[in-house]
């Protein structure tokens, strides 16, 4: 089993999950190859061939231009795996990558099976065994789901090249807009998420913060919502926070959102669901409504 | 100036799912479906550009399955999409994202579409996707997870959420498919009067053989529950008798009540 790892490199920095590429390659007992674009002062440190471009010359975010890239190092390989990570850039370039192979894809796989692949669905409530039909496939991890193998080593550089022309271009970056609250400090995080149902319930989520002392956060649908702001996101594209108790009330619990919020030391989540996949990565499942339980909790709680 | 818009009914996720026989994807019984989530941001982006442009542009919206998906066609046309195409396949859940992206592409192909809008990835299925192998099948100009979009009739500017809230601002040439993230816009609500005039809306309707269904490259088995942790502890019961479990546990196994931090 042959498999070839694509890194990427965002803002000038090797992303640090390809670690996790060869965590999988590990897991999976594959030979593994990588093919990078990206910048030539950030190269992982690895045994192996490592198919290069400099992202100065081809761009970032170029993906049709990656694309051609990712295919020269997939000719010379000839793997019957090409792995990303399941990052912006990863699910971008892969489906590209496979439909030019003519390959079945299987995104966001979290687990290995017998010739196929266990990814989640249903946002992460259910799960499902996804098996290509075609002698090779495309993949992209699921972030976290493998443990990062510890690579090293300086690879063998076989530089790629190819035409620059796209009808796509990254005119520029745009930073984070600020943040009001560093919620990564807090003791204790009680935060938000679409099972509150309506912005009113928002308040008997912050007067539960209060009550523990801790800050108040939100996953994604509240704050697109505007019930609360930005700057107290947690998840994969907000903050991440790892405080000693982390309250979960009415988030499902999508994979985004837990990628924010995983390292906390105990996680109590609130939800009427009792299959919500929160139930994964929390020590205590409360089965109830937000409306009647949480101003029991806080009279408790003032006692 | 020709807008698509691709839109997928799924089932409402606080539903309960069991496998259906095969064990390949789950039973419908019993779920209550909607329009996939991602996909109201692409609607309302296609309809509020096709308003900014006025003129001749016109936005056509389609979705794969079986008779329940002219439900979420008849949404997007009371949201303001012109028509409809209905591929009527009632093994849609059952195709992977190369089946549905050819289906796609087989319709979108020389009917001069300039511009193809469609959520980043389904709630159910999750795979982000189809909206690019239909760009790569038309050899469409393609960015995904928009998250702010303007479009000028020859090109169209992307912000494309990366990680950490940092965006890449992306400049394509048309013809394009931009694939949308949830926050890109505020969908409106289809008003009763756009409900009802949605319903004389032209509906076409197609079969998968019409828009050159292509073989499988991938199949699906084992659907399940995702286990929960084996070390949750699940309560249920009445809210005081929780509320005083909840509290008598997290004094036993977390330090946050014992420093008076409770107020």
């Amino acid at each position: 089993m042959k498999a070839l790892l694509v890194a990427e490199c965002r803002q000038g920095r090797l992303a640090g999950e390809y670690a996790e590429l060869f965590g999988f390659a590990r897991a999976l007992g594959a030979a593994t190859s990588l093919v990078l674009v990206g910048n030539p002062e950030e190269l992982p440190g690895f045994d192996g061939r490592l198919h290069f471009a400099d992202a100065r010359e081809y761009g970032e975010y170029s993906p049709d231009v990656h694309k051609r890239l990712v295919l020269k190092a997939v000719e010379a390989e000839k793997p019957d795996l090409v792995v990303f990570m399941h990052s912006s850039y990863g699910w971008d370039l892969a489906p590209r990558v496979a439909a030019a192979m003519r390959a079945a894809q299987v995104s966001e796989v979290s687990g290995i099976g017998e010739g196929a692949f266990v990814t989640g669905c249903c946002n992460g409530k259910m799960r499902r065994t996804v098996r290509p039909l075609t002698p090779r496939a495309v993949l992209t991890l699921q972030p976290g789901a493998f443990p990062a193998g510890t690579p090293c080593g300086s690879p063998e550089i076989i530089p790629i090249g190819t035409s620059t022309e796209t009808p796509v271009e990254l005119l520029r970056y745009e930073p984070p807009a600020a943040e009001g609250i560093d919620l990564s400090r807090a003791e204790v995080v009680v935060s938000a998420g679409r099972g509150v149902g309506r912005r009113e319930q928002v308040e008997l989520v912050r007067a539960l913060a209060e009550a523990l002392g801790g800050e108040v956060g939100a996953s994604r649908p509240v704050v697109d919502a505007g019930w609360l702001e930005h700057g107290r996101q947690v998840g994969s594209t907000g903050q991440t926070v790892a405080p000693a108790l982390y309250v979960a009330c009415g988030i499902s619990g999508a994979i985004q959102h837990v990628a924010g919020m995983k390292g906390s030391g105990f996680v109590l989540a609130v939800n009427t669901d009792r299959d919500a996949p929160i139930g994964e990565v929390a020590d205590l499942l409360v089965v109830a409504d937000l409306a009647q339980f949480l101003p029991a909790l806080i009279l408790k709680l003032r006692v | 100036m020709k807008i698509l818009v691709c839109v997928k009914q799924v089932p409402d996720l606080e539903g309960r799912f069991v496998p259906n026989a095969a064990g390949t994807w789950f039973d419908e019984s019993g779920l209550a479906f909607r329009m996939n989530d991602y996909d109201e941001f692409a609607v309302e982006e296609a309809v509020g550009l096709r308003e900014r442009l006025g003129g001749d542009a016109e936005v056509t919206a389609l979705s794969i399955g079986p008779d329940r998906v002219v439900e979420t066609l008849r949404k997007a046309m009371a949201m303001g999409c012109d028509r409809g195409v209905h591929v009527r396949d009632g093994a849609a859940a059952e195709r992977d994202p190369w089946q549905v992206a050819s289906m796609i592409a087989g319709y979108a192909r020389s009917r001069g579409f300039e511009l193809i809008l469609t959520g980043m990835q389904s709630i159910d299925r999750g795979s982000a996707q189809v909206g690019v192998l239909v760009a790569e099948l038309l050899g469409f100009a393609c960015t995904t997870t928009a998250v702010g979009f303007s479009c000028d009739g020859s090109t169209a500017t992307v912000e494309r959420e990366l990680e950490g809230g940092a965006k890449g601002v992306v400049r394509l040439k048309l013809p394009a498919v931009v694939t949308c993230q949830l926050g890109l816009n505020t969908p409106r609500y289809p008003t009763l009067p756009n409900i009802l005039k949605a319903k004389k809306k032209e509906l076409l309707v197609l079969a998968p053989g019409d828009v050159g269904l292509e073989a499988p490259l991938a199949a699906a088995s084992g659907f399940c529950r995702h286990e929960r942790s084996a070390s949750c502890l699940v309560l249920e019961g009445g809210a005081d008798d929780l509320a005083g479990r909840v509290v008598a546990e997290l004094r036993e196994k977390t330090a946050v009540l014992r420093r008076g931090g409770a107020r």
